[in-house]
């Protein structure tokens, strides 16, 4: 009996306003899809640290002889066969250093045809004018300070760079995006919330009379008050349900169809669907609790019992 | 039943206090008429048996409880041994006499089968017996506060508080509610009522307890409206 009763008065309370339910469904479903998203791109962005940092080099480039006349780090001319062992040496005794490994400017100029093939400056290269290296990885990626103290400036040393850099200038900006989309996320949630007080405000004035009378024949607060909350819960778990979809259909058409990143930047890892399927059961719950509590202290205030 | 210890009652932002040091008591099985002109404290004294006030100084004990130190989540408890009636019969419109009846009892989370029965039973008492499908805005007056009277007894409570029921009744009407409110008064439950209504006090000749600018001017067994009229 009790059930019964409780259901029929929420489905009387959400058809009874039924644009400020949809106001609330649509306001909860785009907050929450922005706190998914946000949330997955956080994901998105720690893999892709993980895939990259894994691969990064710090790159010690020593002078060739084209170097040695045009660049004034090079000045005491070309890198010598003693100075590269030596370099070799204090890279073997340094604690930070995991693995090093020499390329030579044969393998440069090799690697460059394959990455920039028939370009006319690829053709216009010599494999002289490519500079032999070390590439050196590290034990832990933030570390690479030491290694460009270490050997910055050393004779035969035309520069220490660190790929690790360029990386963090895009983890940035996707790391900024991110907060844009959490600022967003959190004034939609604001508006949400507002949107979900002023229809059980409506919804509680529009039905006082029976509330009155619930009132006076005794009914316990909690037996008042849960149709209104159910009802601001069964609307908000519609949004949540809505931007769960929203996450799945982004998901797919953004990495695996339609625009089909995957296949389009190979270079990078995607996250998974586990990724978005965890995130899943998170935004159902904050969508049914978070209008719950929205329309429980809402009702303190509009609904005296 | 009721009782009130020098009780007092002042509304925020009012100087005049709504009740001034009110004491008496009712006991069970009693009929109380509440006369005074408007603003003389009727509804404040009704408000504060229901805990819908609470009392600026003094007490109110109802059913032996003191209602100041009655928590807020036991006051729906403490109602459902109330029955309350108004002059604008508080229906639900878009409820069947039977259903309003039965809301009541949903709402205190009575069985389908209690309801089954106690509603006709309560019906035929108010003699409503047959109209049980009609809507409120079919019935007449008089027969709508018959259903809220229904709504009000069907739970048994052991105090019935009537705020003007006659208020918007012709006085043929008037009487036969009258002779109800005393039947259901003869089953031993307490009636307490607040009315305008000269010539049924004048009838009935019960208790009567007079309020005047919130002070209680008389409290007299077997009473009439009052002496001026």
């Amino acid at each position: 009996m009790r059930a019964q009763f409780v259901l029929s008065e929420i489905g009387v309370g959400l058809r009874r306003n039924l644009t400020m339910t949809f106001a609330v469904v649509v306001s909860v479903a785009l907050s929450l899809a922005l706190f998914g998203g946000s949330l997955l791109m956080s994901d998105q962005v720690s893999t892709m640290k993980g895939y990259w940092y894994d691969k990064v080099n710090v790159s010690i480039f020593l002078c060739n002889k084209s170097d040695a006349e045009s660049d004034p780090k090079c000045a005491k001319g070309a890198v010598t066969a003693e100075q590269k062992d030596q370099i070799k040496s204090d890279l073997g005794k340094m604690a930070v250093v995991e693995k090093v490994s020499y390329e030579s400017s044969d393998q440069a100029y090799k690697h460059y045809k394959e990455q920039f093939g028939d370009s006319p400056l690829a053709s216009s290269l010599t494999p002289d004018q490519m500079q032999e290296s070390y590439r050196i990885k590290l034990k832990d990626p933030q570390k690479y300070q030491v290694i460009a103290t270490a050997f910055d400036g050393r004779a035969g040393v035309q520069s220490v760079q660190d790929q690790k850099g360029i990386l963090d200038n895009l983890f940035g900006l996707l790391n900024g995006m991110n907060w844009a989309a959490r600022a967003v996320m959190a004034m939609m949630l604001v508006v949400a919330l507002m949107l979900i007080v002023n229809t059980v405000r409506v919804s509680a004035f529009s039905r006082r009379r029976e509330t009155g009378i619930m009132r006076l024949v005794g009914a316990s607060g909690f037996y008042i008050q849960a149709p209104f909350i159910m009802e601001a819960a069964v609307a908000g778990l519609i949004g949540g349900g809505v931007a769960c979809g929203f996450l799945l259909v982004a998901r797919y058409f953004i990495i695996d169809h339609g625009l089909a990143l995957s296949q389009k930047l190979n270079l990078i890892n995607f996250i998974g669907w586990d990724a978005v399927l965890t995130k899943l059961p998170l935004i159902l719950a904050t969508s049914l609790l978070m209008p719950a509590l929205a329309a429980f202290f809402a009702l303190r205030k509009y609904l005296k019992v | 039943m009721i009782r009130f210890d020098s009780v007092s009652k002042v509304y925020p932002k009012q100087t005049r206090p709504a009740l001034r040091d009110v004491t008496l008591e009712v006991e069970r099985g009693e009929f109380v008429f509440l006369v005074g002109s408007s603003g003389s404290g009727k509804s404040t004294f009704l408000r504060l048996i229901l805990r819908e006030e609470r009392t600026s100084q003094g007490q109110v004990h109802v059913l032996g409880k003191d209602l100041a130190r009655l928590s807020n989540w036991k006051v729906p408890q403490m109602r459902r041994q109330l029955g309350t009636v108004f002059q604008d019969f508080r229906l639900l419109p878009n409820k069947t006499v039977s259903e309003n009846v039965a809301f009541a009892q949903e709402v205190i989370g009575k069985s389908r089968g209690e309801i089954r029965k106690s509603v006709p039973q309560v019906l035929d008492l108010v003699g409503l017996g047959g109209k049980e499908d009609r809507m409120p805005g079919e019935l007449s007056g008089g027969e709508q506060q018959r259903v809220a009277i229904a709504r009000a007894f069907v739970n048994r409570p052991k105090l019935l508080i009537a705020d003007e029921p006659t208020g918007n009744l012709d006085p043929q009407t008037s009487v036969g509610i009258m002779k109800l409110l005393d039947r259901i008064n003869r089953t031993g439950t307490t009636v307490l009522m607040a009315t305008h209504d000269q010539n049924i006090v004048d009838q009935m000749r019960k208790r009567v307890i007079e309020l005047e600018q919130g002070r209680l001017v008389r409290d007299q067994a077997r009473g009439v409206y009052g002496y001026q009229h």
